[in-house]
């Protein structure tokens, strides 16, 4: 007999989830939000705007992964990117 | 499945911000950006109306952020964003009044006024971004321009020692003083909403990268290295002793930051513009005073 062990509130729990939206026209490619995001959802784009910048991206297979917790919108220097919160994953 | 990304045009700090004015004029890697951010959401978290908020700022990169918020604001002359912010605070005492400027701004041409300002313990608060120059002007050698460090009129190294900032604004007599790095985003959101609550002399030092004007000649990389090198070297000590948290910005060097000094000095108040309550025990009247004789005829 396998014995599994759940935390009692396991039902409520839920894991906050964010959509991120870029400008990116204002970016000035400084990589802050990339390097510091602890999901690693961002990575640099292909695409560059149209000062030259390589602006951030949304990495493929991280459409779900970030978990709100603003930093990309607090250490944007440029404020060209943030998030907002959508409807929570439930475990 | 949710989208990748969503491009946009407006961000959502925009209501507060001048957003026709953006992009900003600050380098790639300037960390004046996530310290305007800061600010900009200490505003908005406070209980104090957008409308009574005002920022004063003087000369310099950290000087533009007047420019660019969305709030009641004043470029002054070089140095004079203290003064400038007494005088707003004492004739009109119902706005908030912030004063947000860089180091040389604050500390060399404007150093006498910060003594001062902070002797009397004016209600102002005032965040003090500390990037190690004079970034706008081309990278010269400021108030708190590390020992031996390199800059444009410095080439063979600084032969001055540095300013240590908390240490000199708490002997001065300011109630609140912090410190700071772009980096460390939450605490300086919070320290700054706290300040902007407290009444009396509250003082956040900022550390900033300048890629452009101290990063390259002292080989710390792009703004994104400093940003690591705070993350690597920081330490959070609010009881560090004062006298022991001035930067060297070598590698092997420590930032100590936190939340040094909270305590409690009576607020600046001109005599005789006290509310009538408080005026009893406080005002010295004149003998000839019409108000004393009546008092003291029988």
């Amino acid at each position: 007999m396998t014995v599994v062990r759940r935390p009692l509130d396991q039902s409520v729990l839920t894991i906050p989830r964010g959509q991120t939206y870029i400008i990116p026209q204002r970016c000035k490619g400084c990589r802050f939000c990339i390097d510091f995001c602890p999901k690693d959802v961002l990575e640099e784009s292909t695409d560059i705007n149209s000062k030259g910048y390589h602006y951030p991206v949304v990495s493929a297979g991280k459409e779900e992964a970030c978990i709100q917790c603003t930093f990309c919108t607090l250490v944007c220097p440029e404020f060209a990117i943030y998030t907002e919160e959508i409807e929570p994953e439930t475990l | 499945m949710c989208p990748r990304e969503i491009v946009v045009s407006d961000h959502k700090l925009d209501p507060i911000l001048r957003s026709d004015r953006l992009p900003h004029i600050w380098c790639p890697g300037c960390g004046l950006g996530p310290a305007m951010a800061c600010f900009a959401n200490a505003i908005q978290e406070s209980d104090i109306p957008v409308d009574k908020h005002v920022c004063v700022s003087g000369i310099g990169c950290t000087g533009r952020v007047a420019g660019y918020l969305n709030v009641d604001s004043f470029h002054t002359t070089h140095g004079r964003a203290i003064p400038f912010a007494t005088g707003l605070k004492l004739s009109n005492p119902d706005l908030k009044v912030t004063v947000f400027s860089g180091d040389g701004d604050l500390f060399a041409i404007g150093g006498n006024h910060m003594l001062h300002a902070a002797r009397r313990n004016i209600d102002i608060t005032v965040i003090c971004v500390n990037n190690f120059n004079y970034g706008m002007t081309g990278g010269q050698l400021g108030p708190t321009t590390p020992y031996a460090a390199r800059t444009t009129t410095t080439p063979y190294g600084n032969p001055e020692g540095p300013l240590n900032i908390p240490h000199l604004v708490a002997a001065l007599g300011a109630v609140f003083v912090a410190r700071w790095t772009v980096l460390h985003v939450r605490q300086l959101q919070k320290a700054i909403a706290y300040a902007l609550n407290k009444e009396g002399f509250t003082f956040i030092e900022v550390l900033s990268p300048c890629p452009v004007g101290f990063g390259r000649p002292n080989d710390l990389g792009d703004g994104i290295d400093e940003m690591q090198f705070y993350r690597q070297q920081s330490i959070v000590d609010d009881r560090a002793p004062l006298e022991s948290v001035g930067i060297d910005m070598s590698k092997e060097s420590t930032l100590v930051l936190g939340n040094f000094v909270d305590r409690e000095r009576p607020v600046y108040q001109p005599m005789g513009t006290e509310p009538p309550e408080q005026r009893e025990q406080t005002a010295v009247y004149h003998p000839a005073d019409p108000e004393v004789k009546a008092r003291e005829a029988p």
